[in-house]
């Protein structure tokens, strides 16, 4: 059967699984778009191709499977870079396809020609031109492989316009993925296995640090098994929320520069560290001088060039999280560590003080109540997926995830801008759940141009804009280290609902907390979007807070009641 | 324990021999921060793979980080650190230096001394081609300055593990495992 190169990449998408694209025309890909309107494959048209990039990125995430984002050449292809990024320091399997120039066009500085692999080299996992109808088939299946194996990551596929045109005879069966051979290493030898067994069963006040690499491998199940088997206590990453329940008594909660207190305490007193599927980020060691300087760490780990960066590990298993957690379960000694668990309730105090439910209604509305709220009213069953900043940690603190894939935030690059169409993505995904985007007011001024792909789609999700007229990590910052200097943080907003009705999408607005849950229940009860503008208090903060390059044990705490993290107080 | 101290790092690659494989690796190094001293690159006896010696002057951490991320890579078959092994390195030059009547016999005595051989002759200049250890050029080159050293060219270092210890390109075996269908995992 003879098909041009656009048919079979339309054809090679849908035998892959794909079923949605999301994507923005243009010269150098029209070949590409004539084809998928004859296909069965879903095309969202979204306003940015940034914002194409973090719907397929909030698509994978939600969903486990790769994501796919097309764009055309020129500044169709450089408006991915930042989505790209993003999916690349998170580990997010995304596909990015993207049009080219005809091959004899290529270095003749042609109408939107852009050298976008070489400008995404080092932020794909890899990528690739074609510009042959007959390398079509196989580069697409070649680039869905690597995106979602091994440590999954974004592939960009940038194809000539001559390669779309071209006739060929499609064999699927003949197109298989042809990867260069690879080394076989053995990850790691009996002697650092039993050197990890040792030193997992001889710990006295050992702590789990848990990524989202259990996500990632599907490690769930064995992860829990693990923690029961050894008694372990267990702290979150920023992108491990989800991956063990929040309610379960062995989650002490996240770790870090806006970890719980009793969190980062804990990990700084304990005699063993077993990181998982995580990468000692600096927002979750802080000063490596001072880290858990007394602890031993094993680190199970996917990708051997993580080992060692950060932190010296006793005992490195190199592997699938899944893979290596199955093999250490049986080997595992039952241990009580009742007298470390019982110190860890201890530097935790009493959790009925600290709940800010428990706590008088001051008049002011706070970020921390609104998500509180939220997680009540969704029992936490939500896929909430926020921006980046104040609201994105008080989302981490505040919202209890108790499943996977629940949680989805920019970690790594820390991208504003993302929520909304990365909301989008998700809803795309799992078009059966309830999907709020959680947005500071900064955040959403830069992507909010995808309210209307939400109209076109037809697509129902909420919005809860965390508005508090400044760049509000930025001001907390300034506040803190800048003496009150706030230079380019205080930000005017359009009004927001208003805004949304301009798209014909409603919008709220609410600036006191008894308005709180009633509307929260009528935007879940709509059967469209609601967008709600929730007025909070100008310059509270994210409390606890290492400082930047801080020990882990030295946090900024709440002014006047540091038990309390949230505020009490105008 | 690893140690921190900057040293010469050796590194063996074996790559896909394709456009485009050399920036990736260079541009690794480069976003690693890592300097690199010399890079060669060449074929093997399998025209699709390619092999490359990288010496880098970096710690034992920073060459472990650029042999496992250079493994990340797709077009890369194959990285190994093989500073602490037992190794066999040869550079090689091409070095055109002044030579009249008066000062050629002394040179081709020193020529002698370091196994160079003189490969073009003429009226006021000689070009000599000397291999060995970096070590050995540069005493070679430090002995010929005072006769007036005119071009140089070097290849960079090549190296190979001694005896037994093989390094081999890996060779494709059977079917590569087909990607899961999109969907939850």
């Amino acid at each position: 059967m003879k098909l041009t190169g656009a048919e079979i990449l339309c054809e090679s998408l849908t035998r892959l699984g794909v079923r949605h694209i999301f994507g923005y025309p243009g010269g150098a890909i029209l070949p590409v778009y004539d084809a998928l309107g004859k296909s069965k494959l879903h095309h969202i048209l979204v306003r940015h191709e940034q914002g194409a990039t973090h719907m397929a990125d909030g698509y994978a995430r939600a969903s486990g499977g790769v994501g796919v984002a097309m764009a055309t050449s020129g500044p169709g292809a450089t408006n991915m870079v930042t989505g790209i990024a993003t999916a690349m320091l998170d580990s997010s399997p995304v596909v990015c396809i993207t049009g080219q120039v005809s091959s004899k066009l290529l270095g003749s500085d042609a109408f939107q020609e852009i050298d976008i692999t070489g400008i995404t080299m080092p932020i794909t996992k890899h990528n690739v031109v074609v510009s042959r109808a007959e390398d079509v088939a196989r580069t697409i299946r070649e680039a869905f492989l690597i995106a979602n194996s091994g440590r999954p990551g974004p592939v960009l596929v940038d194809i000539t316009k001559d390669a779309q045109q071209a006739s060929t005879e499609f064999n699927w069966d003949a197109s298989a993925p042809q990867l260069p051979p690879k080394r076989q290493r053995n990850n790691h030898d009996q002697a650092e296995f039993d050197r990890a067994v040792e030193l997992l069963n001889s710990a006295k006040r050992p702590i789990i640090l848990a990524g989202r690499g259990i996500m990632l491998s599907g490690a769930m199940r064995v992860f829990e098994q693990f923690v029961r088997a050894g008694n372990f206590p267990v702290a979150m990453t920023l992108l491990g929320i989800g991956c063990f329940p929040a309610k379960d008594p062995m989650n002490l909660g996240m770790m870090g520069m806006h970890g719980e207190a009793w969190v980062n305490h804990a990990i700084q007193e304990s005699d063993l560290l077993v990181a998982v599927g995580m990468r000692f980020d600096d927002r979750v060691t802080g000063d490596l001088r001072t880290y858990a300087k007394g602890a031993r760490k094993i680190h199970i780990e996917i990708d051997r060039a993580e080992i060692n960066k950060n932190v010296q590990v006793d005992a490195a298993l190199i592997g699938d999280a899944r893979e290596v957690l199955e093999k250490l379960l049986p080997v595992l000694e039952k241990r009580e560590r009742s007298d470390w668990l019982a110190h860890i309730r201890e530097l935790k105090g009493d959790s009925a003080v600290r709940d800010i439910q428990n706590l008088p209604d001051s008049g002011h509305l706070y970020a921390a109540h609104v998500i509180n709220d939220l997680w009540k009213e969704t029992r936490g069953e939500a896929i909430v997926v926020t921006d980046v900043g104040q609201h994105q940690m008080w989302e981490a603190q505040y919202y209890h995830h108790d499943q996977p894939r629940t949680l989805i935030t920019s970690g790594g690059l820390g991208t504003m801008g993302f929520a909304l169409p990365a909301a989008i993505g998700a809803k795309f995904a799992m078009p059966g759940s309830e999907v709020w985007a959680v947005v500071g007011d900064g955040g959403f001024q830069m992507t909010m141009s995808e309210l209307a792909t939400i109209v076109q789609e037809k697509i129902k999700i909420n919005i809860a804009i965390i508005n508090n007229g400044y760049l509000g990590m930025v001001r907390q910052w300034q506040e803190f280290f800048y003496d009150k200097r706030y230079v380019a943080t205080p930000l005017v907003a359009p009004d927001f609902a208003a805004l949304a009705n301009a798209f014909g999408i409603r919008g709220e607005r609410i600036t006191s907390r008894g308005d709180v849950i009633p509307t929260i229940r009528s935007a879940r009860e709509s059967s469209e979007t609601v967008l709600i503008d929730f007025r909070v208090e100008q310059e509270d903060s994210v409390y606890p807070m290492v400082p930047a390059g801080g020990s882990l044990h030295e946090m900024i705490r709440r002014p006047n009641n540091p038990l309390v993290e949230t505020a009490t107080e105008p | 324990m690893m140690k921190n101290e900057a040293a010469m790092q050796t590194l063996v690659a074996y790559v896909e021999n394709k456009p485009g494989v050399l920036n990736r690796v260079a541009s690794l190094a480069r976003r690693l921060a890592i300097n690199i001293d010399s890079l060669t690159v060449g074929p093997t006896e399998n025209e699709e793979v390619a092999r490359m010696t990288i010496v880098a002057h970096t710690d034992e951490k920073g060459a472990h980080r650029l042999e496992a991320s250079l493994e990340k890579l797709v077009d890369v078959l194959l990285a190994e650190n093989i500073s602490e092994r037992s190794v066999l390195e040869r550079d090689l030059a091409l070095i055109k230096v002044l030579a009249d009547q008066q000062s050629r016999p002394h040179l081709m005595e020193l020529i002698k001394v370091f196994r160079a051989r003189v490969v073009d002759v003429a009226p006021e200049s000689l070009i000599l081609e000397v291999s060995g250890t970096v070590d050995k050029i540069d005493g070679l080159l430090e002995v010929l300055r005072p006769f007036g050293v005119l071009e140089m060219a070097r290849t960079g270092r090549i190296a190979m593990t001694r005896g037994g210890d093989l390094l081999r390109p890996p060779v494709a075996s059977g079917q590569q495992q087909l990607p899961e269908p999109v969907g939850r995992k």
